[in-house]
């Protein structure tokens, strides 16, 4: 080993070196994990604010607080935000990256440079897509459908390049977590001892590299429609514009598990942990995971069932979609399975996980309905499809991304936070969440169409009850915010293994140092030994 | 990918702290490199599964487009294109030899075969443009005297499949002056040439991706 530099003991990646260029250049992956979790909140709180103000205008029927227009343009920033700057960088990039190579025995990822220009990409792509804001604000939605982004006036060609620029991001991380899984595990470390995250993120990897890249010819394609009319989406030279929601769904579709698999990875560390036990069906596990990200590929004709398929590809997709459920359900019946008979522990973590089992029910147990051909026909874009995935988005994800910082944060940063603070904003997201979300399946029952800034007035109450739920919400993350920054400034000293965890970041002090480990780990058994 | 070297190690070992070895090091870029031609291949295969489409839907159309492209250029095209994969290779080759000079030589010829297919390029557009074959909606149908009214469209797939290709043609040869350069300033031997195999894999995947253009534009129909 080359690196003989002794550390002392008070030396970790936090204060190895100092100064703001340091960190701007740093090819540490935990520092880059820290500026995507700096960098991702921030945009988190720009598509929250929108959201708010989205959920406001449709507080009462007719104009509220802004024009159709302006409503247009915000739901589309706030769900193109949500999804390209949030989501879908939030687990692999924040927390992956954090514990990816930690987990496998690693001092690094693969590639350190390839890892900072990925955040650098992400940057530049943020910034091209906030420009948007100063020039012509787009309203397409963040699907950019054609034909209509095609016609519109706005900067549909600035924002798509942004989204392209954010793919490239999105591609590097893959590969990196790709390359550094297959090389870079411990001595001892084979693929069946490796944490059940680390399955997660691989899976979730290589859609990355096999899906995003369609996306990015997608919104080329769709770049040089705007600026040279090539014809390929546009019916009036012959071409199709359904073609572009092919294109658009074969990557976006998977990109929804690029979502969810990483969550379902950190439930799976957070219920192992807290229940003492030994998950159970490692294996199964695993390979679900895989699975899924398999299956996702077959099944994007599902969001499609109206525009014009044909009727035996309708009923495939419908049948494909509904095979997802199989691996999901056998993630499903492990955790709980793991809890039973476990000495579970109900810390804040591990309410954030049982929080993420029951919406993540109710959001996939909604997509088997809406996957249902003649059931969709129905509901296709109503707000039963709107409360569907944002039970699955916010209700899982985002459940799953909370539980996983406070899971790890003694870890990431030496000290602990307030558990009591912790633990309402838990009770405040996962109220005010159904609360919000709960009412639009109703809505969309009732024929509410999604995407209107106006609706008729029997809508009226439930709309406010779901807008009273966003605050209740948006109250939640503030004392997430506030126990997070009064958990750094006066947290007590964290120690190395707060939650009795038995992977490898529990091993290594926290923080840990610059190379993660003092003395290259040996591993000799599976990751979750309890009993 | 990743080619500092951590220590003072000498000049034989060349690499990153986080890798047991040199040739742990290696093998890991070229995997690395693998992942990123699969992104390539993909990428292009969107453009490919339309060509196929819309093939399909107008096959006069295609066979229309087809005609008016001159198969002559295209074919010493693909003839700059295979020979500079060869002398890539024996870039490669001489370096694993330690002949540093004959590596330069053989790099720079690519740079220059990649050359002459930008030129050759850059005379089919612009006697495409002379004769008004736009794509899209910039194609005027009577003005050209087409038989098929989306002709416009064929053109678009020609323009943007091989647009597309010749940006990564000028990416190449960039990313070739960059190892060319490196391997003048005697960065590479036989024990340590990642970055210029790397370079060579995308350069071929470049000119394999034009070995299924230049049928399916030119010859098919
Ligand atoms: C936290 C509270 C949130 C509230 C109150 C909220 C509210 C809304 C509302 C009212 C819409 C408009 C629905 C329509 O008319 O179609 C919407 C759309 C959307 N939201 Fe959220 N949202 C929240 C969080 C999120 C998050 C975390 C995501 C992350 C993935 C997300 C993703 C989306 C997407 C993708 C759309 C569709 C936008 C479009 O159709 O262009 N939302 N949201
Ligand atoms: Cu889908």
């Amino acid at each position: 080993m080359a690196n003989a530099a002794a550390h002392g003991s008070d030396k970790n990646y936090l204060n190895e070196t100092s100064g703001i260029w340091s960190w701007l250049t740093t090819l540490d992956h935990k520092r880059i994990g820290i500026m995507y979790f700096v960098t991702v909140m921030f945009f988190f709180l720009l598509g929250g604010i929108m959201a708010l103000l989205i959920r406001l205008e449709l507080m009462t029927p007719g104009p509220t607080i802004m024009t159709a227009d302006t409503y247009n343009q915000v739901m589309t920033y706030h769900g193109a935000i949500m999804v390209f700057m949030v989501i879908i960088p939030g687990i692999p990039a924040i927390l992956g990256n954090f514990f990816l190579p930690i987990h496998i025995g690693a001092k690094d990822v693969a590639f350190p440079k390839l890892n900072l220009l990925s955040w650098y990409c992400l940057m530049a792509g943020a910034l091209l897509a906030f420009s948007t804001l100063f020039t012509h604000k787009i309203d397409t939605g963040w699907t950019f459908y054609t034909p209509y982004s095609i016609k519109t006036g706005t900067s549909v060609v600035t924002m798509v390049i942004a989204a392209f620029i954010m793919g490239m991001s999105s591609i590097l991380t893959g590969l990196n977590f790709i390359a550094t899984v297959h090389k870079l595990r411990a001595p001892g470390m084979t693929m069946y001892r490796i944490p059940l995250f680390v399955w997660a993120l691989y899976s979730t990897a290589i859609l990355q590299v096999l899906a995003t890249p369609v996306l990015g010819i997608t919104l080329l394609l769709l770049t040089m429609e705007r600026t040279f009319g090539v014809g390929i989406f546009d019916p009036a030279l012959g071409g199709d514009p359904v073609l572009f929601q092919h294109f658009f769904w074969f990557y976006s579709h998977p990109a929804v598990y690029i979502m969810i698999l990483p969550a379902m990875g950190i439930v799976s560390e957070v219920i192992a942990t807290f229940s003492r036990k030994t998950i159970f069906g490692y294996t199964a596990i695993a390979y679900s995971s895989l699975g899924i990200a398999g299956v996702s590929f077959f099944v994007w004709g599902h969001h499609m069932f109206v525009s014009g398929q044909s009727a035996t590809a309708g009923i495939l997709f419908s049948f494909i979609t509904m095979l997802v459920g199989v691996p999901t359900a056998i993630k499903m019946f492990n955790w709980i399975a793991t809890m039973y008979k476990g000495s579970v522990q109900m810390q804040s973590p591990m309410l954030f996980a049982l929080g993420f089992l029951f919406l993540f029910a109710i959001g996939g147990v909604t997509g088997i309905m809406l996957a249902v051909l003649p059931i969709d026909v129905h509901f296709h874009d109503t707000y039963f499809v709107v409360a569907h995935f944002h039970y699955v988005m916010v209700g899982g994800t985002l459940m799953a991304i909370m539980g996983g910082f406070y899971y790890w944060f003694p870890k990431m940063f030496g000290k602990m936070y307030n558990e009591v603070t912790a633990r309402l904003s838990f009770v405040f997201i996962f109220i005010g969440f159904n609360v919000t979300f709960f009412p639009q399946f109703v809505l969309g029952a009732m024929g509410m169409p999604r995407r209107y800034f106006d609706y008729i007035p029997a809508y009226h109450s439930l709309n406010a009850i779901s807008t009273v739920g966003s605050w209740l919400i948006a109250t939640g993350f503030l004392i997430g915010l506030y126990t997070i920054i009064n958990g750094l400034t006066k947290g007590e000293k964290a120690p190395m293994n707060p939650w009795g965890g038995k992977t490898l970041e529990w091993t290594t002090a926290s923080p840990p140092p610059h190379f993660n480990f003092d003395v290259e780990p040996v591993i000799t058994a599976g990751p979750y030994e309890y009993r | 990918m990743s080619t500092d070297s951590h220590s003072a190690h000498g000049h034989e070992h060349h690499f990153a702290h986080h890798f047991r070895s040199a040739e742990h090091e290696y093998l890991t870029s070229k995997e690395g490199i693998w992942l990123f031609m699969v992104t390539e291949i993909l990428m292009f295969g969107g453009l490919f599964v339309g060509y196929s489409i819309f093939h399909n839907i107008y096959p006069e159309m295609f066979a229309e487009g087809a005609k008016s492209l001159d198969w002559k250029m295209g074919f010493t095209n693909t003839l700059v294109l295979i020979f500079s994969s060869l002398t890539m290779a024996l870039g490669i080759y001489f370096l694993q030899k330690n002949q540093a000079k004959k590596a330069a030589m053989s790099l720079a010829i690519t740079i220059l075969c990649g050359a002459i297919f930008m030129v050759i390029k850059y005379f089919e557009y612009t006697h495409k443009f002379h004769l008004g074959l736009f794509p899209g909606r910039f194609l005027d149908v009577a003005k050209v005297g087409a038989q098929h009214a989306n002709l416009g469209m064929y053109f678009g797939f020609y323009y943007c499949m091989t647009g597309l290709h010749g940006i990564h043609v000028l990416l190449g040869m960039g990313l070739i002056s960059w190892v060319l350069f490196r391997t003048v300033r005697g960065d590479f031997n036989s024990n340590y040439y990642t970055a210029v195999e790397g370079v060579g894999i995308f350069w071929h995947i470049v000119d394999l991706i034009w070995i299924f253009l230049f049928p399916l534009l030119y010859l098919v129909g």
